[in-house]
């Protein structure tokens, strides 16, 4: 049987030839065809897990829920000590250094990335901004974020916090972090369909032993994750729980 | 569940006994030293189904005052403020039984009798159709809905 993995779209555009290299590896380790499709965008990908044609993602947390609680996946693994967290950003030369200084008309610039979108309106809310007093342009990617930013173009902007740190130097000189989130709990997953879910238990062995080898540790820089580490799925309800308790 | 102890209270306090609606008491002593909830927080809390603290994050331990062993296991009561009228938690827990999620402005009481605001979102943890627990989730709201919800509670209390 021919497998498809695909990766949640906001994955760091760095790591793009190191998820080829992991399918490459995950095929050889289960001797099983494995193919990889890589989607442009949330849309695209949902559509592609609405009529089933996934069987392994490595999920954004706010997908986890449709896939775990309706479309049956089950949690394999995530990345230790790793967890999503978001950034909201100004220019550098911005005179606004608390959210409290926020004032209504804020122009915002994001991506279409669910998490970070939501984890940031969260974090405005005690400047009392939301979409009714706010105005938003969605871009392709945080580059194009920072770019708003530095031309002008919007008054602050939604980072997921990872992709923020790995900005350019020069392009993380010219903002200025106005606050990062601190929740911990929340992080992306790998997550095994149905068709699959009778391989979670090979799958993970796999995985953990992906540092004990040279190969597997290649994999493992390539992706710029440390080690994975087992979920389980009390772990993963917990996690679906906190980020239904966000949705407002 | 046991009374505040005075040497635990930084400050000025007043003192109040605490009807709850197991009908038990606890006396808690409040003052009026305010933590700000820090920007970006999430201060998250599971409990059985009987309000038990049955998982506490770093920020809860942190806000509330009290160490993580203090925590677990006590009610989830033991942040009861003498200033939240009983019928905001009565909302809560006829909306919980319908296996809805709840959302309300919550003054929280520290060990040390500060208090700290909240916006709070409790979610019952279904599993299989069965409500094995809740999860509370607690943020910095914004100043304009804590001066409303003070001024909604001076009339409910």
């Amino acid at each position: 049987m021919k497998y498809t993995f695909t990766v949640s779209p906001d994955f760091n555009p760095e790591f793009i030839s190191g998820w080829f290299f992991f399918n490459t590896w995950l095929q050889k380790s289960l001797n099983e065809q494995i193919h990889l499709e890589l989607y442009n965008d949330f849309e695209s990908q949902r559509q592609a897990i609405a009529h089933d044609e996934i069987d392994l993602i490595y999920a954004n947390p706010f997908d986890a829920s449709n896939l775990v609680r309706e479309k049956g996946f089950v949690p394999i693994a995530c990345p230790d000590n790793a967890a999503d967290e978001a950034i909201i950003a100004v220019s550098a030369e911005s005179a606004i250094s608390n959210v409290d200084e926020l004032q209504p008309g804020l122009r915002i610039s994001k991506t279409d990335d669910p998490d970070v979108n939501m984890v940031c309106s969260l974090m405005l809310e005690p400047a009392n901004l939301d979409a009714q007093n706010t105005t938003a342009s969605t871009r392709a990617t945080y580059v194009l974020v920072a770019k708003d930013l530095i031309t002008q173009d919007a008054d602050v902007g939604f980072f997921l916090a990872d992709t923020y740190t790995n900005l350019s130097k020069m392009t993380r000189s010219k903002l200025k972090q106005l606050v990062r989130s601190d929740i911990h709990d929340i992080h992306h997953l790998l997550l095994a369909g149905p068709q699959i879910s009778h391989k979670r238990g090979e799958i993970l062995e796999r995985l953990l032993a992906m540092p004990a080898n040279e190969k597997g540790l290649g994999v493992l820089q390539g992706l710029g994750i440390e080690n994975w580490k087992a979920v389980e799925q009390e772990d993963t309800e917990f996690m679906i729980d906190l980020m239904e308790t966000l949705k407002n | 569940m046991n009374d505040m102890k005075m040497a635990d209270i930084i400050g000025e306090y007043r003192e109040k006994v605490l009807t709850f609606h197991d009908d038990s008491q606890r006396k808690v002593f409040y003052t009026e030293v305010e933590f700000p909830v820090p920007d970006g927080r999430l201060i998250v809390s599971r409990t059985d189904l009987k309000g038990a603290i049955t998982h506490a994050n770093e920020s809860f331990v942190e806000m509330s005052g009290y160490t993580r062993e203090e925590l677990i296991g006590a009610p989830h009561s033991i942040l009861r403020h003498p200033e939240m009228p009983a019928a905001a938690f009565q909302g809560l827990w006829s909306t919980l039984a319908e296996k809805k999620k709840w959302h309300g402005y919550v003054k929280n009481l520290r060990k040390d009798g500060g208090f700290y605001w909240v916006y709070a979102t409790v979610i019952p943890n279904i599993r299989g159709g069965e409500v094995l627990g809740y999860t509370s989730v607690r943020r910095r709201p914004s100043k304009m809905k804590v001066k409303e919800a003070e001024a909604l509670y001076e009339t409910l209390t």
